[in-house]
């Protein structure tokens, strides 16, 4: 039920034609190979501003695939009907995780760089670290990330490949069986973000904690993937292959996630804030403090307006969810304050006192991007575009908004 | 929307096809009373979209700004108190309640500026006399034609309506004579018990 100026008697397409899949997937070799050079330069000029470079650009993109197996497994636990071919491209962006367990080896080399606080051997002489050492070890730090990437590998090729197997035989079971597991899959998925929010991010200040970080990890992770999968259902739509099983009705409800997801985002955020300012204990309030000096004040304020009053007042309309190029642009301009999310979390931890964008965090970037987008491309180049034969397809393609 | 003409049809389908061939026929004042929400039937029925959106943001606006600017004023100029020695003006701590001052605001006026759209509270409503009418709260779905629809002619429009597939055809207000045009007075026993059943079931909300 399209609109009219979207109607149209042709199916839609069920695969990438050749010649635009061999276009996405030179593009991502291409920004996997600058992206590579641009690294390899950064760290010879700047190997310790090249580790925290590169920590941002891996957390920008594995946040974004988790954000992926998250809406995939959510719409299983909710039986969701209206999401099927959505669906499918979110485990697109959910198999880059195995890229991205690839692309936290250069972090594991890394790690006394980044995590020198805890890791050196400063630390041992740290009251408070001695006190958090059982749990703040590298040895269990580097068990705990083998743990979460093989609990996040499990469940994106699980879903993915029960998806996939579904395109073949038609089976309904194979719901069935998604949806039996969604439920465990939720809380693993939940404690696991959690915790490597924890190690990856909060840690890099070992002295300060917030009960409410991962959460706050988590509703950037929803809202870049909400992103990201607003871009590629506009690109598919325009592009003339989906327009039944995706349509504006759609494009909608994504607009509508999206929204509700950068909401929650200024829900959480204002949350952890506003606690620590009450409180107003030294050791909670330093993290605040090292994001309020200089032009990392600057950086705070944009984040405030740019990743949520702005796009809340642009996106409140019905109007504007439903616009190609109104959510289009809001896709993209969130996914870049997700990146400046993650830089203001991570560089103040190098950047004292104010920060120094450089040319080595495009490297640090685009390397990881690049090397995930590659996977990501061969995921949608070579499978349908949606689950041609998934028992709610019809389902799918009658919603409608009121 | 006064609904003097109405039409009960058995399915959603017939009520959207009789919506379509009213509306080619040159009939422009529709409505539809449906048990559950039937899709296309708005596009059918033409009807614009609700201005009750608009309505409410002013007062979204003015709750939230309103409640802020009494907090900024009370305590950061006409009473300042030192709190952990904080400034009297401190927007975090101001955010919550104006936050929370825009939603009631905001859900309050809604409700209220919904009931004024509605013309509710309405204590009596001739539709409800007719017989049958109770079945679209349940498995019916009905189409009303307004008096003063260019196109509806007393007499045709009855026959139209039947050709359509309409099982019961009713003037509101006309209880006895829609007993005659329609099919229900084949069936009084199911009618007698569905009209009290209305009054008693719609009352009470």
């Amino acid at each position: 039920m399209a609109t009219s100026h979207e109607v149209s008697t042709k199916p839609d397409a069920i695969k990438l034609d050749a010649e635009s899949a061999k276009k996405l997937q030179g593009i991502a070799i291409g920004v996997a190979v600058v992206g590579v050079i641009l690294a390899a330069a950064g760290y010879v000029t700047d190997p310790h501003r090249l580790a925290f470079s590169y920590l941002t650009g891996f957390l920008w993109i594995t946040t974004i695939a988790l954000g992926g197996l998250f809406f995939v497994i959510i719409q299983h636990l909710t039986k969701a009907g209206w999401s099927v071919a959505p669906r499918r491209h979110m485990e697109w962006l959910s198999g880059a995780l195995p890229a991205c367990a690839l692309l936290f080896l250069p972090i594991v080399l890394f790690s006394h760089d980044i995590y020198h606080h805890w890791m050196s051997a400063e630390a041992a002489h740290d009251e408070i670290l001695q006190k958090k050492a059982g749990y703040l070890n590298p040895t269990f730090f580097y068990v705990r990330a083998a743990i979460y990437f093989g609990i996040w590998i499990f469940l994106a090729s699980y879903f993915a490949g029960r998806s996939r197997e579904q395109d073949k035989s038609g089976d309904r079971k194979l719901t069935e069986k998604m949806q039996n597991l969604a439920p465990p899959a939720t809380l693993l998925f939940g404690l696991s973000i959690t915790f490597a929010g924890f190690d990856w991010l909060m840690s890099l200040d070992p002295h300060w904690y917030s009960t409410i970080f991962g959460v706050y990890v988590f509703a950037g992770a929803a809202v870049s993937s909400l992103s990201m999968l607003a871009l590629i259902n506009i690109g598919l739509q325009r592009a003339g292959l989906l327009h039944k099983i995706s349509n504006v009705e759609h494009r909608h409800d994504i607009g509508k996630l999206l929204f509700g997801f950068i909401v929650f985002w200024a829900y959480i955020g204002f949350s952890q804030f506003i606690l620590i300012w009450y409180a107003n204990i030294p050791e909670e309030t330093l993290f605040y403090r090292h994001r309020w000096e200089g032009n990392w004040k600057v950086v705070s304020m944009v984040l405030l307006f740019g990743h949520f009053v702005i796009p809340f007042l642009v996106l409140l309309s019905r109007h504007a969810k439903r616009h190609y190029t109104v959510l289009g642009g809001a896709a993209v301009w969130m996914l870049v304050m997700h990146y400046l999310d993650l830089y203001w979390l991570v560089m103040p931890t190098l950047d004292h006192h104010g920060a120094h964008f450089s040319w080595i965090d495009l490297g640090g970037l685009l390397a990881p991007v690049g090397v995930a987008a590659v996977l990501i491309a061969r995921l949608a180049a070579s499978g349908h575009l949606y689950p041609i034969k998934d028992p709610r397809l019809p389902e799918a393609a009658a919603v409608q908004n009121i | 929307m006064k609904a003097d003409l109405l039409a009960e049809f058995e399915t959603p389908e017939a009520l959207l096809a009789a919506v379509e061939e009213l509306y080619r026929r040159g009939y422009r004042v529709l409505d539809a009373f449906t048990p559950y929400p039937v899709h296309g039937l708005e596009q059918a029925l033409r009807l614009p979209r609700s201005k009750l959106p608009w309505l409410v943001l002013p007062f979204a606006l003015g709750g939230g700004g309103g409640c802020y600017g009494l907090q900024a004023y009370l305590n950061g100029w006409d009473y300042p108190l030192d709190v952990g020695g904080r400034p009297p003006h401190s927007a975090p701590s101001f955010v919550p309640i104006s936050f929370e001052m825009m939603v009631l605001a905001t859900a309050l006026m809604g409700v209220l500026i919904f009931f004024a759209l509605c013309k509710l509270p309405e204590l009596h409503h001739p539709i409800f006399e007719v017989e049958g009418f109770a079945g679209a709260s349940q498995d019916r779905f009905w189409l009303g034609i307004d008096g003063r629809d260019p196109a509806l002619k007393r007499g045709t429009t009855e026959a139209l309506l039947a050709s359509l597939g309409a099982s019961r055809v009713a003037w509101t207000g006309e209880t006895a004579k829609a007993a005659e045009t329609s099919e229900a007075v084949k069936k009084p026993t199911e009618a007698a018990e569905e009209v009290p059943g209305a009054v008693t079931k719609e009352e009470p909300s």
